[in-house]
């Protein structure tokens, strides 16, 4: 079993009349995902792409059975889909618009609190259960099913890493997108949580990098809650350009202790392994199991 | 998007947020009218630029007088001031602020901003610092504090008089603590900045709270509903290359090294310098190509890397996703040969979607090329080339 869908996710698209709402959803039903319907408010009772739409998300969950949502809509209007996707309680919402507001973000973090929805993003790639159910707009070409959870910060490191595990005979239970917006809904601890419970996933890939504190987080989650399967991390950004301060970028990560060697460090004291270089995910991945099989 | 000092102070006087009398200058002249119209016994002239730490640069100067203040602007107008948020090459300054000094019997610290941690908008206080803050915050700092505010929600008062006495304010002066807090929070909301900076935050011998130095920014996603602070951009004011290339759909930050570096995602050029640095090369530049850069934007962004004399190589790492296919950048990368002249060997690493179409366009190209078959060969292949060992 993947984590977070199944074969029975039924997908629901914010924003699927649009030209990005359109592509991605055509490619996600050629995948085989089950796209139940589509929102677009003002354009209830039309049919797109062979998908009925709806004004609203309560209607369309009503009269379809829709339990996941992926949101196109502009950015503007992003953070007004995702609070409508909170109250109608859709268990699965995630998100691929960029560049959204955020103090929107804070707002849908605020609604999430006690909610029944699990976010996934904004600004993310998506969930991809491989062969079985895409959510999102990754490539899925080199993506194969198999026992390695991939959560990460990073949409175009997530293809090069599921293209390494696949080429070192490992493929993937579920990849997970976290985003890679400051303010986002769920994040490596709650990736670690799904992945250790999840009877399909037995190897575990984090990919993070600078800024912020979802890597020491995670390290901190493990050593609490120990570390229940092999997790090989990724941290990329040790040559970034530390001392240019790029418009309020620096300012945010005021307070952060961001750097990635103490990201390493924090993760390698929890007993995660560091793979030496961003070309190596995949074979230290496999050394791990190798290992574990010894 | 940060505004200058004087744009932040105009919008927090909107909120009741007192600041010290002052007026901008654009010549000596004008700074020295403008200190008599202020008419107190000490001042300050400030020079106004897009970055911080001005103080230290020499870019805040304590003058008496009007004769003070033109000697001052005569001074900072026209310089180019670099300071250590500036880059090297600094950013000059077309205008000052000249300000009263205000008599301080306590100078405070205090931020509101976007907590990464908490997901939540949060205060910062603590005693004022007169630079390197942000150092001072990286590494712990115990003397400050941080109360988290939310965005609409009720601000609990228990936990603001709580702030309050953590940061040592008591009775009258923590009252007014906290009705100006009240004040920038919703000034921090309804203008939707990622940070409001008051440094030094003035308690006066009578006891007022007067923001002495303000640093606002922002959100640069938010500005467009923001029409009135959209207005007060000045593309002068800012660092040209990076302005093109956000123009252009790309993410580009200058570095010193020699290896010009091409990568569509920011992850995967993160991933990429740090290659370069592991095979002992030395990045010409960060670039990120975004999904919505078409292959006229991406010919822009390596155009600038041809026009870098110090590259000497261009490192292509290209991983075609499901929104932005190889073909796209191979041809962004033939126009921009086409148009610079300049023959620089390629080092490619190209995979993903559409890659074997992206081959055939490239063969067109006919560029000075080697490809490579997984990305740490490519990293290590430039690097000996700009090294000149290949």
């Amino acid at each position: 079993m993947a984590v977070l869908v199944d074969q029975d996710t039924r997908l629901l698209c914010q924003g699927m009349t649009g030209w990005a709402g359109t592509y991605h959803t055509e490619r996600m039903i050629q995948y085989g995902t089950k796209v139940v319907a589509g929102v677009t408010p003002g354009k209830g009772g039309q049919s797109h792409l062979g998908v009925p739409v709806f004004d609203s998300i309560a209607e369309a969950k009503k009269a379809t059975g829709a339990n996941a949502s992926i949101v196109f809509v502009p950015p503007a209007k992003a953070g007004g889909a995702m609070l409508e996707a909170i109250a109608a309680e859709m268990p699965l919402v995630v998100v691929v618009t960029e560049r959204i507001p955020v103090l929107d973000m804070v707002r849908v973090r605020e609604a999430l609190v006690g909610s029944r929805t699990r976010l996934v993003g904004p600004n993310s790639q998506g969930v991809l259960a491989p062969e079985v159910c895409q959510i999102g707009v990754m490539a899925t070409d080199r993506a194969r099913r198999g026992p390695i959870g991939v959560a990460s910060r990073s949409a175009s490191l997530t293809s090069e890493v599921v293209s390494q595990l696949t080429g070192a005979g490992l493929g993937q239970s579920t990849t997970i997108g976290i985003g890679g917006d400051p303010v986002h809904g769920i994040g490596f601890v709650e990736c670690l949580d799904l992945f250790f419970k999840d009877p399909q996933t037995e190897g575990i890939v984090l990919v993070g990098e600078i800024g912020g504190t979802e890597e020491q987080d995670a390290a901190r989650y493990i050593r609490e809650t120990g570390l229940k399967k092999p997790v090989v991390a990724l941290i990329v950004g040790r040559a970034a350009p530390h001392e240019r301060r790029m418009g309020h970028a620096g300012a945010l990560a005021l307070m952060a202790s961001d750097d990635a060697d103490s990201k390493v460090k924090a993760l390698q004291d929890a007993g995660v392994i560091i793979a030496p270089s961003a070309h190596l995910v995949g074979t230290t991945m496999a050394a791990a199991f190798a290992r574990r099989a010894a | 998007m940060q505004l200058h000092e004087f744009q932040a102070k105009d919008i927090l006087r909107r909120y009741q947020i007192d600041v010290p009398l002052g007026r901008i200058a654009l010549t000596p002249d004008e700074a020295a009218a403008a200190a008599r119209q202020i008419n107190s016994e000490s001042l300050f002239v400030k020079a106004q630029i897009l970055a911080g730490d001005r103080a230290a640069a020499g870019g805040v100067r304590a003058v008496r007088a009007a004769s003070g203040a033109r000697a001052a602007a005569s001074e900072l107008l026209g310089r180019k001031l670099v300071t250590s948020q500036t880059g090297p090459g600094g950013y000059t300054v077309k205008r000052v602020l000249v300000e009263a000094a205000i008599d301080a019997a306590q100078e405070l610290y205090l931020a509101l901003r976007v907590d990464l941690s908490s997901g939540s908008v949060a205060a910062i206080a603590g005693p004022h610092r007169r630079s390197g803050v942000e150092r001072h915050l990286a590494t712990g700092a115990p003397d400050f504090q941080t109360l988290t505010l939310g965005v609409d929600g009720e601000r609990r008062d228990g936990d603001i008089a709580d702030f309050c006495g953590r940061i040592g304010l008591v009775g009258d002066a923590a009252d007014k603590f906290r009705a100006l807090l009240g004040r920038l929070h919703r000034a921090f909301v309804e203008v939707d900045a990622a940070l409001i900076e008051i440094n030094p935050l003035i308690l006066t011998k009578s006891g007022e709270l007067v923001a002495a130095d303000v640093k606002l920014a922002i959100d640069d996603n938010a500005v467009f509903r923001h029409p009135d602070i959209a207005q007060l951009r000045n593309d002068e004011d800012v660092d040209q290359v990076q302005l093109q290339a956000q123009r252009h759909q790309i993410n580009y930050v200058l570095m010193d090294g020699d290896v010009g570096i091409v990568v569509n995602g920011a992850g995967l050029g993160l991933a990429t310098l740090d290659m370069v640095r592991a095979a002992g090369g030395s990045p010409a530049n960060f670039m990120d190509i975004r999904t919505t850069a078409k292959s006229l934007d991406i010919a822009h962004g390596i155009g600038m890397i041809l026009d870098n004399p110090r590259a000497k190589v261009l490192l292509v790492n290209v991983y075609g996703g499901g929104m932005q296919s190889c073909d796209t950048i191979v041809d962004g990368l033939g126009i921009a040969f086409r148009r610079s002249g300049r023959v620089m060997p390629v080092v490619l690493r190209i995979t993903g979607n559409s890659e074997n179409f992206a081959r055939m366009r490239l063969a067109n190209f006919n560029l000075p090329k080697t490809e490579c078959a997984d990305m740490w060969q490519a990293a290590t292949r430039a690097t000996a080339i700009a090294q000149g060992r290949a």
